[in-house]
């Protein structure tokens, strides 16, 4: 079935498929419809979960992570300020090994008042143990939404997921979407220490430096092979329903001289950079990074990289640049351009490309430099 | 590609006129975004929304520089906003207005939606419905068929003064 969607109704289509038992969520700003629409299908009686409105988004993260040690299926989205008012309880929740989902929209961090499109709100839960990706579509929001109950979920993995979409360039932007018939793709959740009643154990006690590294390099285990859970997860969903994802999205690579590496929206249209490139006779390709955790693997030897980041480490870097430069050994050219919704088009994708220059930093609309 | 910018208030119905249109598209067979430039946002406000419409897939997610048409839902915006902006040379101007209106080197046609909503009582909290209207004019025009906008409306829309509205505006924009 097809319909018009917006990015916040593909998230909130593909969580009543998962049928989630339990959605804790603070429905004030910088909320989106999505926890509205949600809400919709609960009273309309199409989605018999749990709803528990709750007084902030460290008390919607709390209530999620107590809900999903009981075994039960937990979803919630949030945006912006109050993802990083989650934050302590981001780092709980994958330290208590609970498959949470959430959809974030990505948006810009005040001050200045700023609600349009962003990713430092989401690099700045990177160390959380949350596995994170960005989708480019509303098709890919859904799809994804619906992948990503799969994945956390998987005994292999049991660690909590975020979805990443951009904010009004995707969250309010209307695309054809079609809804798929499910079945069994996403099978049904059973957390292995869940809380049983019957059988009483202790939660969370004091663990000593003896005990506690132990902990954490089993999260590096389960994150590792996540990767393992995430193609086959993305390779049975490419089978079944006929949409292929994999942890970057490629155009036009194979021959190309310069990639154009950028995530989200921007990635996407990346690649009508590329076709205008092309068009003059430079060997353009894009690579879109969908997994931001765990970050892929990339091989870029041998090409110039342009890198559009759309969130920085102050007195660091871009940080998808420095990812790549850490993970691939490339020398990018790193581009900040489109903080705060900064309207960032082909053309001037096109003109990063023309202007490269590998191993500096250049901020777009900056006169002076930086 | 075809491009459509939509000039109006906060609360003109700029939003839903545009996702009509995107959805009246689809059903065309044609693929379609229609994206809201958020600003500051209250009612009354000038605010811009962009509908594409294309044969195959749509990548660009920025706004649209040199649109193809251009819809005024509230000409009282003109004072305000300049509706001319990047529109393409002998691009068209579709306008909510009872009487013509001269703009040099651009074709302008207009119907009055405001007229034909009310004219239906279809009116919520105080002000007209102009997006259900709007799209039997744009159905006129050529870029979706009256029987994709029609059951874009009615896909939406229960109240069937909705298609009432649309239909009128369709025979009654000046092609």
């Amino acid at each position: 079935m097809h319909l018009i969607a917006t990015g916040n109704k593909g998230v909130a289509e593909a969580v009543l498929q998962a049928q989630p038992d339990v959605v804790a969520a603070y429905p004030i700003t910088p909320q989106t419809e999505i926890v509205e629409q949600i809400a919709a299908f609960i009273s309309e009686k199409r989605l018999d979960c749990q709803y528990i409105p709750v007084e902030s988004e460290h008390s919607a993260m709390a209530a999620c992570i107590g809900a999903s040690a009981t075994g039960a299926r937990t979803f919630t989205a949030t945006s912006s300020h109050g993802l990083l008012y989650m934050h302590e309880m981001l780092h709980w929740a994958a330290g208590a090994r609970v498959p949470v989902v959430m959809a974030n929209v990505n948006r810009a961090l005040g001050p200045g008042w700023n609600v349009w499109a962003e990713h430092t709100d989401a690099f700045s839960q990177r160390d959380t143990g949350w596995l994170q990706v960005f989708a480019s579509t509303v098709q890919e929001v859904y799809d994804t939404m619906l992948m990503a109950f799969r994945i956390a979920e998987d005994e292999k993995v049991l660690l909590p997921m975020m979805v990443n979409l951009d904010g009004f360039s995707l969250s309010h932007t209307m695309q054809p979407m079609e809804k798929i018939e499910t079945g069994t793709f996403i099978p049904p959740f059973s957390l292995p220490h869940a809380i049983d009643t019957l059988h009483p154990v202790a939660y969370g006690p004091l663990t000593g430096p003896d005990e506690y590294f132990r902990f954490r390099a089993d999260m590096e285990r389960s994150m590792r092979s996540s990767r393992l859970v995430i193609r086959d997860t993305e390779a049975e969903f490419a089978r079944l329903f006929g949409r292929t994802y994999r942890e970057t999205e490629e155009y036009q690579v194979e021959d190309a001289d310069v990639l154009l590496v950028a995530m989200g929206t921007f990635g996407k249209e990346a690649e009508v950079a590329v076709d205008k490139l092309r068009k003059e006779g430079i060997k353009a390709g894009s690579l879109r990074v969908r997994w931001f955790r765990p970050f892929p693997r990339l091989d870029l030897a041998g090409r110039d990289i342009v890198v559009i980041d759309r969130g920085y480490s102050f007195g660091f870097g871009g940080v998808l640049s420095m990812s790549i430069r850490a993970t691939s050994r490339a020398e990018p050219y790193s581009v900040i351009a489109g903080l705060g919704g900064q309207e960032v088009t082909y053309h001037d994708m096109a003109d990063f490309v023309r202007d490269r220059k590998p191993g500096k930093e250049y901020w777009f609309g900056v006169k002076d430099d930086v | 590609m075809y491009e459509i910018r939509i000039h109006s208030r906060g609360g003109q119905g700029g939003v839903t006129a545009a996702r009509l249109l995107a959805d009246a598209a689809f059903r065309g067979g044609k693929y379609a975004t229609a994206s809201p430039f958020y600003g500051a946002e209250r009612r009354g406000a000038p605010v811009v929304d962009f509908v594409r419409i294309n044969d195959r897939p749509i990548r660009i997610y920025s706004q649209i520089e040199h649109p193809d048409l251009v819809v005024v839902l509230d000409p009282s915006i003109m004072d305000a906003v300049d509706i001319l902006q990047g529109l393409k040379k002998g691009g068209s101007i579709v306008i909510n207005s009872p009487k013509p209106l001269e703009i040099p080197r651009h074709p302008v046609f207009h119907v009055d939606l405001t007229g034909i909503a009310i004219a239906q009582n279809l009116v919520v909290a105080g002000s007209p419905v102009l997006d259900t209207p709007l799209l039997g004019a744009l159905a006129k025009m050529g870029f979706v068929s009256l029987d994709a906008a029609l059951a874009a409306i009615r896909d939406m829309f229960s109240d069937e003064r909705n298609i009432k509205a649309a239909e009128i505006a369709f025979r009654e924009l000046n092609l």
